[in-house]
């Protein structure tokens, strides 16, 4: 059992084996399940991944608020007939992480990673990364153990809850793990990883949750995008060999920190930050009559 | 380590919008409904911390009354409970309480049916995962992420072991189990964590013993 980072790294050196193969191995043993047992169940919810992205890009889905939709189809046109300044596969992961998200806020099936709000960092990266390395449906499985391993060391040493650490234990979480997952699937070591996931989630730091009208919606849809392109930029970093000073157990301790210094007004209450800006407060009438 | 699968951090499959006032609201309420063991005639949502400033906007409500109807946090007809519940003949309310709980989501539900009333107490932890803290008053830890057995029982010696033999012979491991009680001598609350689903002849052997008055399960 890993119960931090450098645990789990030191676990995959000493095995040479990948970090996804620790966390598979963790899963058998915990609950006594075989290997393809849960395969089958990781493979279920890459395919409800991979429908919410098809169908975010593809359909017009709209909130029930009418707040947000159809800006990850945008995007996806926009790369059809433009060449993007930023890049395409960035652009690629942007728009897959909006479409899950804007699924998820109209109500959609989603699969949480690690939550709903952050649902879009994972799948986006994963089906942008797939087209450039090209990996076998295993591989793909890989990608959401490996980020899984790294999800489940922030949230029983920090957290992944927006009303008890703010966005970035959301969206911060989100990010550094599809970051870890992302060097993995690239061919980096697992060291390599948690450099990754700790550059993402030092660049999240400090991330407050507060959604306009309550509702996961706006920043949500935006900051999945953020999430996206900040996992595949702390990725290429660490697989050039950069790394980080403060090593990636000490950015969670610090995060966990932040979050419980954070005021309740910017943790998921909807009473700070952009919910209470004039516009924030504006939708909140036009949406609930108060 | 309160999250134990890789499951929990990627997963559940859910409808949206949030999995800690969605999905997770609709846990609470599906384990408050199986411990009822019946559809209950009414249902009363008490919101605490961000559920209460929240809760219309995240779908909290929706999937609360869902969560009771016996809906899982993927299952289609989750968006439209309140339309079911009104099928169905669920009377249910939302009272917003002022107070600070310990934990920024927590719903306190009371549900009843002619003379039987149960109340619990739920938080959601993130990620879709939650946790009973308290039921009918015993202070208890639960995930409802886990198969359970609940047992209320006289508080006297060998009630536990009895319990606990009676599992060991159907073959059943127990993950985690804990005892609350009110007072001593009384009344008292077994919760035992397990790993498959309880089959039902086990629960009538359980029901047999003595000293116990009652037995309720989750399953998966």
């Amino acid at each position: 059992m890993f119960k931090n980072a450098e645990e789990l790294v030191r676990i995959a050196e000493q095995r040479s084996v990948p970090i996804s193969e620790i966390m598979i191995e963790q899963e058998m043993e915990t609950y006594d399940r075989s290997r393809e047992d849960i395969y089958a169940q990781m493979d279920k919810n890459l395919e409800v991944m991979e429908q919410a992205v098809e169908r975010g890009v593809t359909e017009q889905v709209q909130s029930v608020s009418g707040l947000t939709g159809g800006d990850g189809k945008r995007l996806h046109e926009y790369l059809q007939t433009h060449t993007p300044l930023s890049g395409e596969l960035i652009l690629d992961a942007v728009s897959k992480a909006m479409a899950t998200n804007e699924v998820n806020a109209a109500m959609g099936t989603i699969c949480a990673t690690p939550t709903a709000g952050s649902a879009g960092v994972v799948p986006g990266t994963l089906f942008a990364v797939k087209n450039r390395l090209e990996p076998t449906r295993e591989g793909m499985i890989r990608y959401l153990f490996t980020s899984g391993a790294f999800g489940y060391i922030i949230a029983n040493n920090a957290s992944i809850s927006g009303a008890a650490g703010g966005c970035q234990a959301e969206v911060g979480s989100a990010t550094g793990m599809s970051a870890a997952a992302i060097v993995e699937m690239a061919g980096g070591s697992a060291r390599q990883s948690a450099q990754a996931m700790a550059i993402a989630l030092k660049n999240m730091l400090g991330l407050v949750c507060d959604p306009v009208a309550g509702l996961v919606e706006v920043p949500c849809v935006k900051r999945n995008a953020f999430g996206a392109s900040n996992a595949l930029t702390a990725a290429d970093m660490a697989l050039a060999g950069i790394e980080s000073r403060i090593p990636c157990d000490e950015v969670i301790d610090a995060m966990f920190r932040i979050g419980q210094t954070m005021p309740s007004t910017l943790r998921e209450t909807g009473e700070g930050g952009l919910a209470a800006t004039p516009t924030g407060r504006k939708y909140q009438a036009e949406i609930f009559g108060k | 380590m309160q999250f134990r699968s890789v499951f929990d951090i990627i997963g559940p499959v859910m409808i949206g919008p949030s999995s800690s006032h969605t999905a997770g609201a609709a846990r609470i309420g599906l384990v408050a409904r199986q411990l009822f063991e019946t559809e209950p005639e009414w249902a009363a949502f008490h919101l605490y911390g961000s559920f209460a400033k929240t809760y219309e906007g995240h779908g909290t409500d929706v999937a609360l009354v869902g969560g009771i109807l016996g809906f899982d946090t993927f299952d289609d007809r989750m968006t439209t409970s309140f339309h079911h519940a009104d099928k169905r003949g669920l009377r249910y309310t939302f009272i917003e309480e002022k107070a600070q709980p310990e934990h920024p989501n927590t719903v306190r539900i009371r549900l009843g049916k002619g003379e039987d009333v149960l109340e619990l107490v739920g938080i959601s932890i993130g990620g879709g995962k939650v946790e009973i803290k308290e039921l009918n008053g015993f202070a208890l830890r639960l995930s409802g992420n886990h198969p359970a057995i609940l047992v209320m029982h006289d508080d006297r010696y060998g009630a536990i072991a009895n319990v606990a033999t009676r599992l060991a012979k159907n073959e059943i491991n127990i993950g985690h189990m804990e005892v609350s009680r009110k007072e001593q001598g009384k009344e008292a609350l077994m919760v035992i964590e397990v790993d498959e689903n309880i089959d039902s002849e086990t629960m009538h052997d359980l029901t047999m013993l003595e000293h116990v008055r009652r037995v309720t399960k989750i399953h998966d």
